[in-house]
């Protein structure tokens, strides 16, 4: 503890016992000259202010969405149905979420299942494989794909990507289709599938990015144990690599699934929305949360904006609820994870 | 289980600057050769060119012969992960993998070269961790990671790891390094038991280690910063600390050098 002699307290008298002067006990601090002082103000008001922002979120959240709760006919969770209006049920308002969650969780599951082993292969092949004329701009090209506006994937989705997956739809119905997951009954696919597809595209560079930078940490050291023991290259990957990665890729997934659950311009571009549950994802029609605002905001009267609201906190929740996950699993793997090597 | 190496006319590259000069020596089977010299005269990168490690450093390449009992390491068809788990490695850092248990460490080689029956498995980590002085210390705890443990037993742990697969050779790069003067002590006890079985070269700046742990000894110096790193001699332990035939070894043992 260095204390500046200048604020040492005098000799000791009974009342000096403790700080008591705020000279004193910024001082106990540490933070006693101007620029000390300025850095833990700034520091910790950002700290404030974010806390703030969260709860300031919480609760215009909470308060809209109570709001229109109080007053919703329809059972919120399970009721198949956004008719906050009261349209076809005589002035009561129906709505319900179980669609858009099922809808958002399926595509962003899908984003996910595609995403993660491509993203972890381009990880792979930047830090251990591709020679470094290589890599650099491979590393480029995929900040690129990060810097492409989310309305641009959504037309590319809507006019590009979607008329052209008739094929994939229909071989997946062919061997897969006894599974009902991949029934194809033909029509436009605009589905949850083809917005888990341009998901994965739009979660692929932050996955990526974040892999790569993890799996180029792995100290030297490691690598170098499993190479001693006459590893392969592949070998050294499944034994130091991956294994000090783990906990960076499934934060890089989170982050990506974090991106897929909110995402909205491109998903209601592509998706051809419509308030039901398909057993299978090939089927057009189903919604996600986000997607569902944008749709409906702007015709919304007062009450149902709250209702959007609503389900926007529930969107809010679940993106929540992922990243306690996410540190959850990571804080389990700790005792085994590379950071304490 | 325990060959000789025959070292001729190497010399070892980091991209364009040669880093060790046509350097010819034997290490006999089943004795303690030490490499010692100062910093940067080329003795780990020496090390690392017997168990081809030297060419994973990016730009790193070699020139000359390494024979292990009559196979050039360097031959054309020879595959480097084939030389290096004949040739097994112990590093400056302990470095378990950190995701791994006790058991598990000990156990990776053998799962990489792949034919291993289970109940094989617990007799080869058992004998290996006693092989390393370390099996009382962790038997009621194989299944906890190896990173939990002191480095110096991290460190016997990776002798641990480098002798279950039976190498030929083991090469030990500054193994105490790292390590309190009372682990130091259990690994030079251990390399005295290890030599009975294998031919271990180690490399280390200690030179009451090299005198203690050796039956060999090689001096490595070099001109200059910059200069590629040169065998002096290579000579019997005790005659290189009493009567060194190269006036440079006896400055540097004796503490004149630089």
């Amino acid at each position: 503890m260095d204390i500046p002699t200048d604020t040492t307290p005098p000799p000791p008298r009974v009342e000096d016992a403790k700080p008591t002067t705020a000279a004193q006990k910024r001082a106990a601090r540490g933070a006693t000259r101007p620029g000390d002082r300025i850095f833990l103000a700034l520091s910790r008001g950002s700290g404030i202010a974010l806390l703030l922002v969260m709860a300031a979120i919480a609760a215009f959240l909470a308060y809209r969405a109570s709001i229109a709760l109080a007053d919703n006919e329809g059972s919120f969770f399970t009721t198949f149905e956004w008719d906050p209006a009261g349209i076809t049920s005589g002035g009561k308002p129906v709505f319900g979420i179980a669609v858009l969650v099922f809808g958002t969780v399926v595509s962003s599951i899908i984003a996910l299942v595609i995403a993660v082993p491509v993203a972890i292969g381009i990880a792979l092949f930047i830090s251990h494989y591709a020679p470094r004329s290589l890599a650099a701009p491979i590393a480029f090209v995929i900040d690129l794909l990060a810097a492409v506006p989310s309305i641009v994937y959504g037309l590319w989705g809507a006019l590009v990507v979607a008329p052209n997956l008739t094929g994939l739809y229909s071989w997946l119905d062919d061997y897969f289709g006894w599974t009902g997951i991949f029934e194809y009954q033909g029509g436009a696919p605009r589905s949850l599938m083809t917005v888990g597809i341009l998901l994965a595209i739009m979660i692929l560079p932050i996955i990526t990015n974040v892999s790569r930078e993890v799996f180029l940490q792995v100290p030297k050291f490691n690598e170098e144990a499993a190479l001693a023991l006459g590893a392969t290259r592949w070998e050294v990957i499944r034994m130091s690599v991956l294994p000090f990665g783990r906990s960076g890729i499934i934060s890089a997934s989170m982050l990506g699934l974090g991106r897929a659950l909110g995402e909205t311009i491109a998903v209601a571009t592509v998706l051809s929305p419509s308030f039901v549950i398909n057993a299978s994802v090939l089927d057009y029609g189903g919604g996600t949360f986000a997607q569902n605002i944008a749709s409906k905001f702007n015709e919304a009267n007062e009450y149902g904006r709250d209702a959007l609201i609503a389900s926007g906190l529930v969107l809010f929740v679940i993106t929540l609820l992922v990243n306690g996950a996410a540190r959850l699993i990571i804080a389990r793997r700790k005792e085994y994870s590379g950071a304490n090597a | 289980m325990a060959k000789r190496i025959d070292v001729s006319g190497l010399n070892a590259y980091y991209g364009s600057h040669k880093a060790i000069e046509d350097i010819s020596m034997t290490v006999e089977p089943r004795s303690v050769t030490a490499f010692i010299g100062p910093s940067g005269c080329g003795k780990s990168t020496f090390l690392r060119t017997l168990n081809r490690m030297h060419e994973v450093t990016p730009g790193g390449r070699v020139e000359g012969k390494v024979m292990l009992d009559g196979d050039d390491l360097y031959g054309s068809g020879v595959d480097p992960v084939n030389v290096r788990r004949t040739i097994g490695m112990v590093f400056q850092r302990p470095n378990p993998f950190p995701t791994m248990s006790i058991f598990d460490n000990v156990a990776a080689g053998l799962k990489l070269n792949g034919s291993y029956k289970k109940s094989e498995l617990n007799d080869v980590v058992e004998k290996s961790l006693k092989g390393a002085n370390l099996w009382n210390e962790v038997k009621d705890r194989l299944n906890k990671p190896g990173s939990g443990l002191s480095g110096g037993q991290q460190q016997r742990l990776c002798i641990a790891r480098a002798i279950a697969v039976e190498p030929q050779v083991l090469l030990m790069d500054e193994p105490c390094s790292a390590l309190d003067p009372i682990s130091t002590l259990a690994i030079e006890d251990l390399i005295g038991e290890l030599k009975e079985r294998f031919t271990i070269v180690i490399v280390t700046h200690n030179m009451q280690q090299a005198a203690r742990v050796s039956d060999r000894t090689a001096f490595f110096n070099l001109a200059a910063v910059g200069q590629p790193g040169k065998l002096i001699e290579i000579d019997d332990t005790e005659r290189i600390f009493s009567n060194p035939s190269v006036q440079a070894t006896e400055d540097y043992i004796s503490g004149r050098f630089g």
